[in-house]
């Protein structure tokens, strides 16, 4: 019924464990990627003095405390914000200095960083150690970059991205950037290898006392690849029930169901109709072979398997026909 | 001295396995009127007597139920209520005063409905 409960279901049909931990690999090396890019762009933010290329130590030390002052404040909330400022700044003014800071720096952070949480405090002690102010900012632009997912950046081809910025990319950052636009643009081919399955929640609506409406059975139907009736009868077989389809393709059920009772039987179907066994690719398709067997073949591993026909099974008759028929 | 191509070999020998227990036990749910539910189970083989299990049943769920008998489909235990999980569980329990050594196999049963 609430919100939650279809998230729920959703995480479980993409069997989406598996995508976090890639994404957290990637994140990892990204922030040391990130560094090069970003302290640039946190030393103009803060600064604003960066018309001189090469500042001394001591201002940008200074600078540094400011950032990581501010970033202990902002955390996660203005890593956006931050952002869009770094970059712009970056685009205006990439100093020869930053470069050379970022060989050296980029390593340092690298190996403090992975071990140690991502903590203001940690990099301060770091910073304090390195004796170095450009390190500060390139740890606050990795603690921003860390969620590179909002592809805004990426998009917009500002920060690192554009075009003019003189920053070496490393594969992990171009990875990064590959994958999140892939997946803000092309879903579907991001979905593959990952297991990520989508189906938006059924719509549940209770019609009268006794019938349930299931509004975008075609919907999903059309996502999965599935013909309307054969979800139909699944769902009848399953909930032991009968119903109708009504003039909008809106699917009438007999009985009080709920949204949350719904997306299990969705669940079920889709595990056993739509989700290839060999390589859990949701991208199959349900032909009848010969013999009227239904077979479920891959798209994207070719592999083909043989599925049940549904049957209904037992009806215990229910109600008043059950005392007419004896 | 043996040759080993020359040996007789069953090549459905290691497929008992998979394809014998097909005949899945079907645990159902049925809608009353209101909140009431009717669970039915469906395919339990002949070696089990369904009186013997309904009476079990009633007993454990204190419910009331029937055996029905069906043309096609056998003998169906009518539960009144909704018994899936503890049916599934005490067809599956190995327990002396359950199934003891006759308790089915978890992938012999299937559980319909929401």
């Amino acid at each position: 019924m609430s919100p939650q409960s279809t998230n729920y279901t959703m995480m479980d049909v993409q069997e989406a464990p598996t995508f976090d931990p890639t994404l957290m690999k990637k994140k990892k090396s990204r922030k040391s990627v990130a560094f090069a890019g970003e302290d640039e762009a946190e030393e103009k933010t803060t600064a604003e003095v960066h018309s001189l290329p090469s500042t001394p130590r001591d201002e940008e030390d200074k600078q540094v405390a400011e950032i990581t002052d501010q970033l202990e404040q902002f955390d996660g909330l203005k890593k956006k914000k931050k952002k869009k400022s770094s970059s712009t700044a970056e685009d205006g003014e990439a100093p020869a200095a930053d470069g050379e800071f970022d060989a050296s720096n980029l390593k340092k952070k690298k190996k403090k960083k992975k071990p140690t949480s991502e903590s203001a405090t940690d990099f301060d002690a770091q910073l304090a150690e390195a004796g170095l102010a450009p390190k500060e900012g390139e740890g606050e632009a990795a603690e921003e970059e860390i969620n590179p997912e909002d592809a805004g950046d990426l998009v917009a081809g500002t920060g690192v991205w554009n075009s003019e910025s003189n920053v070496d990319l490393t594969y992990p950052l171009l990875m990064m950037r590959f994958f999140t636009l892939l997946r803000s643009q092309h879903p579907d081919l991001a979905g593959d290898g990952r297991k990520s399955y989508k189906i938006p929640p059924p719509q549940v609506m209770r019609e009268g006392n006794k019938k349930t409406i299931f509004a975008n059975i075609s919907d999903i139907c059309k996502r999965m690849k599935r013909h309307d009736e054969h979800v139909t009868q699944f769902l009848f077989a399953e909930l032991g029930t009968s119903g109708s389809v009504d003039g909008s393709k809106r699917l009438v059920i007999r009985g009080k169901f709920q949204q949350k009772q719904l997306e299990n039987v969705l669940k079920r179907y889709i595990l056993e109709y739509v989700t290839c066994r060999t390589c859990k690719s949701p991208d199959t398709e349900l032909k009848k072979g010969e013999n009227r067997l239904f077979f479920v073949t891959c798209n994207s591993c070719g592999s083909r398997r043989s599925v049940a026909a549904i049957k209904t099974g037992f009806q215990a008759t229910v109600g008043k026909r059950r005392r007419q028929k004896v | 001295m043996s040759i080993e191509n020359l040996k007789v070999h069953d090549p459905f020998a290691d497929d008992v396995g998979d394809t014998q227990p097909k005949n899945y036990v079907h645990i159902r749910i049925q809608q009353r009127n209101g909140r009431k539910t009717l669970t039915t189970v469906q395919g339990l083989s002949k070696e089990y007597s369904p009186k013997a299990l309904l009476k079990a049943f009633k007993k454990e769920y204190a419910c009331n139920g029937t055996i029905i008998e069906d043309k096609e489909l056998g003998e169906v235990i009518q539960l009144q209520g909704d018994h899936r999980t503890k049916v599934f569980e005490f067809l599956t329990d190995k327990d002396k005063e359950k199934m003891g050594k006759y308790a089915l196999k978890k992938d012999q049963i299937k559980i319909h409905g929401f």
